[in-house]
């Protein structure tokens, strides 16, 4: 199988699908989340519909989002950008509250305006935190690749997964399974090491 | 014509010699229930280059107080005079010191003293003496390159006063820097910090629960009790000069004496 042609490109369209709605979550997620953390106005704007958004099940929405975005990539792409932005958000925005107020306070009394503070102390402070709730996430990013495949597509892990089940190939999906596990192993590993070569004065809180 | 001149005058000359005022500062919380009347009427003046303490039971409104003067939170009343003039918020004219999460994690030693100087977009090569210069004076200048989570909690407070001092106040305020201390490296830092005071003169005001170090640092205590009220000042009469020692001499455990009885 592993000299099969097919399952290259299965695991490439199935990657750039994870990337690109991971990307996009991220590109939305950290800076809504930041904001929400900082300005009382912005979770109050943001907050209850983000926080309720993420109860959502996306799972239901596969056939509306069909019906608004086709069956070409871009449903795919939102499937996974939906599934986990709202969880990017939060998870940010609440990294943001658990700054410390003297962190905070001492910039103030260093001579930092609010911006500085924003810029200066909130965004460092809560990088280590952003990278663990993107590694977190880009897990859920699998799991929402798979459901996006299940429906409407030509090729994909995911998709390989559901057609060996019509031919009762087990061993097949078991495999595909297994190639995801790896995969995301070793961006689970990719993520570690970005961390601990971009910010060597942070401990992770995510083993 | 009369002019409001005369009325006006004695009281700037008044207020023009201290280098901070605290103005009849009364702050009330409303976040509970019922009001809690945290800080109730307290005026002080610190002339330059006096180091004073603030005592109190815990929750009595001391750091309440220090915040105010800070800038970082707002009196219900009253008013916060650095120079004579009235400061509406936080500046880099009071610097201060915490007790807990002192220092940037993501800052080396030396760019954690030299974040206050970057506000103010000092050149680089006069931001670096600058570091250097107070990295020396604290003792530190071999750690320039390190980042706080490899220091102790002895030196993450020297770096923390470095970096205050660094940006040249008017007034260093302190909320119980060396609270989070062991015993020993409390002792060491009061004895350092007092040499420094020495040196730099800087005019600190400085809240802690620790009487000793009260009357080991300052010229003057002031006693803050549980309502919020300031029930009395202490001048400590103690020489200049001040060695570890020196807390055992009758005179020293006389202050304390009188001062934990006050507490009670």
């Amino acid at each position: 199988m592993l000299s099969d042609g097919d399952l290259m490109v299965d695991i490439i369209a199935s990657s750039a699908r994870v990337m690109a709605g991971f990307i996009f979550a991220a590109i939305v997620g950290i800076p809504v989340g930041i904001a929400m953390g900082t300005f009382y106005s912005m979770d109050s704007l943001l907050g209850g519909f983000v926080r309720t958004a993420r109860y959502m099940p996306i799972a239901a929405f596969v056939p509306l989002i069909i019906i608004w975005a086709g069956i070409d990539e871009a449903s795919k792409v939102l499937i996974i950008f939906f599934g986990i932005v709202f969880y990017n958000a939060t998870m940010i925005a609440d990294a943001v509250k658990f700054i410390p107020n003297e962190t905070l306070n001492v910039a103030y009394t260093l001579g930092a305006t609010r911006r500085d503070v924003l810029a200066r102390v909130i965004l460092p402070a809560t990088l280590p935190n952003i990278l663990d709730t993107l590694r977190v996430n880009i897990a859920g990013a699998w799991n929402f690749l798979v459901l996006s495949e299940l429906i409407a597509a030509q090729n994909g892990l995911g998709f390989t997964i559901v057609r060996s089940q019509r031919y009762l190939q087990t061993d097949k999906a078991m495999f595909c399974i297994l190639i995801i596990c790896v995969i995301g192993l070793l961006t689970d590993f990719a993520f570690k090491l970005v961390f601990q070569l971009c910010l060597p004065w942070a401990e992770s809180k995510v083993s | 014509m009369q002019t409001t001149f005369p009325t006006t005058l004695p009281q700037r000359i008044a207020t023009t010699a201290a280098k901070l005022e605290i103005r009849n500062i009364v702050k009330v919380f409303n976040s509970s229930k019922q009001p809690k009347l945290a800080v109730d009427h307290v005026s002080l003046e610190l002339a330059p280059n006096e180091f004073s303490c603030i005592v109190g039971p815990s929750g009595c409104g001391k750091s309440t107080l220090l915040s105010i003067a800070a800038g970082l939170i707002k009196a219900t009343s009253g008013q916060i005079l650095v120079d004579g003039i009235p400061v509406p918020g936080p500046g880099a004219d009071r610097g201060m010191v915490f007790q807990h999460y002192t220092l940037f994690p993501w800052l080396s030693v030396a760019n954690n003293v030299a974040f206050g100087l970057k506000l103010k977009k000092m050149p680089k090569a006069e931001q670096k003496a600058q570091v250097a210069h107070y990295l020396e004076i604290v003792g530190l200048s071999g750690s320039a390159n390190a980042y706080p989570k490899e220091l102790s909690g002895g030196m993450k407070q020297r770096v923390a006063i470095a970096r205050a001092l660094a940006n040249e106040p008017e007034v260093l305020l302190m909320d119980e820097p060396f609270g989070a201390l062991d015993s020993q490296t409390k002792e060491q830092l009061q004895s350092f910090f007092h040499d420094l005071w020495e040196k730099t003169h800087i005019t600190v005001l400085m809240i802690t629960h620790d009487v000793e170090e009260a009357i080991f640092l300052s010229q003057r205590v002031y006693v803050m009790d549980r309502s919020g009220k300031m029930r009395e000042t202490v001048d400590i009469g103690l020489p200049q000069r001040r060695e570890l020692d020196m807390k055992l001499t009758p005179e020293f455990l006389a202050y304390k004496k009188a001062i934990i009885h006050m507490l009670r």
